[in-house]
């Protein structure tokens, strides 16, 4: 299962003078479920539209199940794509948009009807093959582009922002179908969004991309508890970025001198030089918040992380609520609280004097 | 006096107005009043046509019996058909070239390709007619070789209308269609085949019919380009005009004007159709 089935070799792409894709090399293993993840213009749907064929490397080369795919052209790649229009043709039925692959391939009639229907039970549209496609709700009609990709048995789906045109609802059913889909076809997919949500929901690993390079590759969990550097800290979920040196530097412990919030204290070592400009990156639900006074849990021996301030802002979320708290020296902070009981009898308030703390192993420091 | 007091009416409902109603009523009435006079006096049983003097249909007969109108007509039809398949074919690819690759001076192709349709017909008449005339293009040809330069001059000012009709409904055209054919196995000719040609189906039929139209009435420039045994049926009619207007030509008239408005009537029935099923999300 570690074979990679599909091997970027030191790609760069250039459109003029942009750099799209810059130098990146990346193995893809079979069996995955891949996201490359990373804000618009990052070059992702450049990267999997040179996997499909529709834009060729500039520099380097990318290899399907060992094959060099250089001067291959998308018509005889291993590989289907689902568009993020769905690109379902207008003009004919669902049935004969899935079937259509097999009928180009010259597949004898009584299989195509046999693998057509399977594919649409499988993404659960069978009964709906005789509509058109003017017919369907615009999740039917991902499904029609779904089952006319995986009824060509491709090596690998590539699924370009799949669900960004489908409404909050329907967007976590599908995100949840697809990847139990994924499970059951047992095919390696490569998806492309520009939505953290759903890349963590539904890779096995993910690939963040930036200016056209990999920022980092980890498991959703890892990429989320273990940022790489400043920009996938930032762009997974909120985070707080305190900037500052690193004054103490120990196997069990390490202390962060920041003029933002003070010392951070870290309940282990850090691989960073002596008196290095490094960051110090807390999550916003990691933070607690309480009244200046109340007791704490004094249970950290490196020293105890507690920084003052008030409240200056507050979003009800609903299952928590984000308050906006400004630090004495002007810093803010965003600190996130879970909902707990629906009668909070000491919720906090605009202007409140608080305080903020956090775990001594709360803190990922970042050195770039 | 009632009538003269003002009713309130809802925004822009200026046909509610009586002014708004008569200036309809008489713009109306200047377009089609001469086509409807034509029209009635194509009945008349009179062989001077300008008073009535009864209902009859045996104008209508002496049409299909006149031979050398009936041979312009099948003339008419010939050039019609044989001048919009090319028209067609050429108006076709121009629109695909023009909206799908970028080359130097494509403005300048753009722009040249439709002067045809801004020139005025008499130049475009004259010359075809000189440059007919000086490449020598035979004039004692068999039909239906005799119509080759009508043909030929038709052919040059119907395609840049196929080809704007064509392009208006390739510009809805999503691309990733085609990617997508070409995703699931298919080659540039079967995703051309199987994708582009029928999302430009309206738009060829509409472009189809009006170069029909177009070809079957024009008059000026088939008048410079005819000789003197290939007759149109516009150049017929012209010519007996000229001896005098007699209920035969109004029957004739009528059954072009009929003719021209089932054809152009479908060609606007193709484009609303195909206005309609242009974009999809």
């Amino acid at each position: 299962m570690t074979e990679p089935i599909i091997q970027i070799r030191n790609v760069t792409k250039r459109f003029g003078n942009m750099v799209a894709v810059d130098n990146i090399s990346l193995d893809i293993v079979a069996g995955e479920f891949f996201v490359m993840l990373g804000p618009s213009g990052c070059g992702k749907t450049t990267l999997l539209r040179m996997i499909a064929g529709f834009e060729l490397p500039t520099e380097g080369h990318i290899l399907i199940d060992g094959q060099d795919m250089a001067g291959v052209p998308p018509n005889k790649r291993p590989v289907n794509m689902v568009f993020q229009s769905y690109a379902v043709f207008p003009h004919m039925s669902v049935l004969d948009n899935v079937g259509y692959g097999l009928k180009i391939a010259g597949t004898a009639k009584s299989e195509i009807a046999g693998r057509v229907a399977e594919a649409l039970e499988l993404v659960k549209l069978d009964g709906l093959g005789g509509r058109m496609p003017d017919q369907l709700s615009g999740g039917q009609r991902q499904r029609v582009a779904l089952a006319r990709s995986l009824v060509m048995r491709p090596k690998v789906l590539l699924l370009d922002e799949p669900l960004s045109a489908l409404d909050a609802k329907l967007r976590a059913q599908m995100q949840f179908e697809l990847a139990e889909l994924q499970d059951k076809v047992g095919i390696t997919f490569v998806t492309v969004t520009h939505d953290q949500d759903e890349a963590l929901s539904m890779a096995t690993r993910i690939g963040v991309i930036n200016k056209g390079h990999v920022a980092q590759l980890a498991k959703p969990a890892d990429l989320y508890e273990y940022p790489a550097n400043r920009f996938v800290a930032d762009f997974i979920g909120s985070v707080n970025i305190f900037e500052g040196k690193l004054t103490v530097d120990e196997p069990e412990r390490a202390v962060v001198d920041s003029a933002e919030v003070g010392k951070i204290y870290i309940n282990h070592g850090v691989t960073g030089p002596h008196e290095a400009d490094v960051w110090a990156a807390i999550r916003p639900e990691k933070m607690i918040l309480f009244r200046p006074g109340a007791e704490v849990v004094q249970d950290a021996p490196e020293g105890h992380n507690l920084a003052h301030g008030t409240i200056k802002g507050m979003s009800y979320l609903g299952d928590c609520t984000h308050y906006e708290v400004e630090l004495d020296n002007g810093r803010m902070v965003r600190v996130s609280r879970s909902n707990l009981s629906r009668f909070d009898q000491d919720a906090f308030t605009w202007d409140e004097k608080v305080s903020i703390s956090w775990h001594a192993s709360s803190a990922v420091i970042l050195l770039a | 006096m009632s009538w003269l007091t003002r009713k309130p009416i809802a925004p822009l409902e200026y046909n509610k107005r009586l002014w708004m109603r008569s200036w309809m009523g008489a713009v109306t009435f200047f377009l089609y009043a001469p086509l409807l006079v034509l029209f009635v006096f194509s009945f008349n049983d009179s062989k001077a046509n300008v008073v009535w003097r009864g209902f009859t249909f045996k104008y209508y007969g002496k049409v299909f019996s006149n031979d050398s109108l009936m041979s312009a007509l099948g003339n008419s039809l010939t050039i019609a058909f044989l001048a919009t398949l090319a028209s067609l074919v050429l108006g076709a690819l121009a629109a695909v070239m023009l909206w799908r690759f970028r080359f130097p001076f494509k403005a300048g192709v753009e722009g040249a390709m439709s002067l045809p349709i801004v020139v005025p017909e008499i130049c475009m008449g004259v010359a075809m007619l000189m440059f007919f005339a000086a490449i020598g293009w035979p004039t004692d040809l068999p039909w239906p070789l005799s119509l080759s330069a009508i043909t030929i001059a038709h052919i040059s000012f119907c395609f840049p209308f196929v080809t704007m009709v064509v392009r208006a409904r390739l510009s809805s055209f999503n691309r990733e269609e085609e990617e997508a054919a070409k995703d699931l196995g298919a080659t540039e000719w079967q995703a051309f085949r199987d994708v582009l040609i029928p999302h430009m189906k309206p738009g060829l039929i509409a472009g189809a019919l009006l170069a029909f139209t177009l070809s079957l009435d024009d008059f000026v420039i088939t008048f410079f380009t005819s000789g003197p045994n290939t007759t149109t049926f516009p150049v017929k009619v012209y010519s007996m005009v000229r001896f005098s207007v007699t209920p035969e030509v109004n029957a004739v008239s009528s059954l072009l004007i009929l003719l021209t408005i089932i054809l152009t009537a479908i060609a606007l029935k193709m484009q609303d159709i195909s206005g309609e099923t242009g974009t999809h999300p």
